[in-house]
């Protein structure tokens, strides 16, 4: 669907979700893309020289470095006390993996609390879907009404209303009514009865800042934008500016799209060579090449060539294949090297 | 047990001051695990360490710095770092006021509560104004180094302040394009209107749970008393692929008809 996402605009975010909307007997293929986006400059720890530092991890006992191997999430029972709950126990508890986003309630879209709300994605219809999509939109904003429905991404099950804003459907991850504490959890007093003359001074303050419209440009990130601008000038005059022999930039990784090579895994165990329907999607994400076809001896040993630009879902999703001990606790930049080691 | 208050402020609007609390008004159900070393069962330790060599770099010598999309390392000392905080204040200063949804409700990140802070008099007032106003406020406070655009209204007759996110994070509708094809006919925008209808609910937050996070919570119990944990799947169906649009529309609606019936 490349064509119904403006890369530039939309900042490159790409689909990472495919499956269906089951409408009654309907069924609309869509891909789900991030409906926001993170654009802070993020800092790295580095040693005095400039060579990006990594995280390890020792045993508080004997300070013995550890592997990932070696480590188990824990659970505190009391103080000190730890039962050990391991991945794959976790990972039985999951739901099951699901492709369908099924349209069981439709709820005034009024009625949702806007605390509710925490994450947004925008569906993008698959060719064949757009009549289909188009009917649908059309029809829940006219009627104000939002689709609410569970679906699974990530391993985790997410509450999710769906809205149609601008002939567009979109997915909003719903937090669980637990998760929002109520005035009276704060313990917030009863409100007193209100002085009139209080009220009507405020009540001017108030009036003499209204204005009509809102402008997102009051909504710039100042500390982001200064910190850009320090490292655009010290990038300029060459202050405190290293290159670190062992750091790859971009244009020499090598980059291999990582789907191929998951798929290529799974290959290696099952020996099932058929053609997964959902590849077009892998090959449509940006600065990703296709593997090198590999011959059938090479194919039990894959050989892990990770996109570097992987997310960490990507990663885990991969270390799961691939049954990485530690791998729900490792960070992103630990998931790589966990796959390299592999 | 009332909540503690996590800062306390002066909400300032033109030249009026109301002394308030903020409280967290999320809760986080999840559970927290801890990394054991598995031969002994103790926590382990982080540290950080120069991957070349595998040397511990002690934390007083870790630079902080960003790496270019060229790969260059730009190396910023802490003096640096610091220049670029804002500067620490007590005040949650009210920019404007604007009608009530003015502000796209898909720049709202976190809430917090407002609490009075000693004068309940003017906090009575606040929450009479704004309810009077049909009005919600921008706001700009300082919080911890960190500095925060916000949108003041109310939440259950109380006021509260949800931190926004910035311009920038939020992808435009405008950037997807609207999907193209056929437009759909009369006869099937009704059908369509009609399925909405008879699925139509009312909004009950109540009646949805975590379901991963309650079987995580009994898997920790059960084994924090030795037992054994019995493990529940949720089961999902799939669908057949689109066909006639009006036909599935009505064997829908004829099969929520007869679901009706018994």
């Amino acid at each position: 669907m490349p064509d119904d996402i403006d890369e530039e605009e939309s900042g490159g975010t790409r689909s990472f979700w495919s499956g269906t909307v089951a409408f009654g007997l309907l069924s609309l293929p869509v891909n789900l893309y991030m409906a926001s986006k993170r654009n802070a400059v993020s800092l790295r720890m580095l040693d005095s020289a400039g060579t990006p530092l990594s995280r390890r991890y020792f045993c508080s006992k004997d300070d013995e470095p550890l592997e990932p191997d070696d480590l188990v999430r824990g659970y505190e029972v009391s103080k000190d006390t730890f039962v050990e709950i391991r991945d794959e126990e976790l990972e039985a508890l999951e739901p099951e993996k699901s492709r369908e986003i099924n349209l069981t309630q439709f709820v005034p879209l009024e009625s949702i609390d806007p605390l509710y709300f925490d994450k947004a994605y925008f569906l993008v219809p698959d060719e064949g879907a757009q009549k289909a999509y188009r009917l649908l939109a059309a029809s829940m904003a006219n009627m104000g009404r939002a689709g609410i429905a569970t679906f699974v991404m990530r391993d985790k099950e997410y509450l999710i209303a769906i809205i149609s804003e601008g002939g567009i459907l979109r997915a909003e991850t719903l937090r669980f009514h637990d998760e929002i504490r109520s005035p009276e959890d704060i313990g917030l007093p009863s409100p007193a009865t209100a002085d009139k003359t209080l009220v009507a001074r405020l009540k001017k303050q108030v009036d003499q800042l209204s204005t009509k419209t809102f402008s997102p440009e009051e909504l710039a990130d100042d500390t982001a934008q200064r910190l850009q601008e320090l490292v655009e000038k010290k990038l300029d005059e060459g202050e405190d500016v290293v290159h670190p022999a062992n750091l790859p930039t971009q244009e020499t990784a090598q980059v291999i799209d990582l789907m191929q090579v998951l798929k290529r895994s799974l290959e290696g165990k099952t020996e099932r060579k058929a053609e997964s329907p959902k590849s077009s999607r892998a090959k449509s994400t940006k600065a990703t090449k296709s593997a090198p076809k590999k011959s059938s001896s090479e194919k039990n040993k894959p050989e892990l060539d990770i996109d570097q630009n992987a997310s960490r879902a990507e990663l885990y999703e991969l270390a799961k294949e691939l049954h990485i001990p530690g791998r729900s606790q490792m960070s992103r930049d630990e998931l790589m090297r966990a796959l390299k080691r592999h | 047990m009332p909540a503690r208050a996590m800062w306390k402020a002066s909400l300032t609007i033109g030249s009026e001051q109301i002394p308030v609390k903020l409280y967290a008004a999320l809760q986080d159900r999840d559970v927290h695990f801890r990394l054991l070393h598995a031969k002994d069962d103790v926590p382990v330790k982080q540290a950080m360490v120069n991957p070349e060599t595998e040397e511990v770099v002690p934390k007083e010598l870790v630079k902080r710095g960003v790496i270019s999309s060229d790969g260059d390392v730009v190396i910023l000392e802490e003096d640096e770092l610091a220049s670029l905080q804002p500067e620490p204040s007590r005040e949650i200063q009210l920019m404007h006021f604007l009608p009530l949804g003015a502000i796209d409700r898909r720049f709202y990140r976190r809430p917090y509560y407002l609490g009075p802070d000693g004068s309940d008099a003017k906090y009575a007032a606040l929450i009479k104004v704004l309810e009077e106003s049909g009005k919600e406020g921008l706001a700009h406070w300082v919080m911890r180094n960190k500095s925060y655009v916000g949108a003041l209204r109310l939440h259950e007759g109380y006021p509260i302040l949800i931190a926004l996110r910035s311009a920038d994070e939020v992808v435009a509708i405008s950037s997807i394009r609207t999907p193209k094809g056929s437009e759909p006919n009369e006869r099937e925008v009704a059908m369509a209107r009609q399925l909405i209808q008879m699925l139509a609910a009312d909004f009950t937050p109540e009646q949805y749970h975590d379901e991963y996070r309650e079987r995580v919570e009994a898997l920790v119990e059960a084994k924090a008393k030795g037992g054994k944990n019995k493990v529940t799947h949720l089961h999902k169906t799939r669908k057949a692929p689109p066909q006639d649009l009006s036909k599935l529309l009505q064997a829908s609606i004829q099969e929520k008809q007869h679901a009706r019936r018994h």
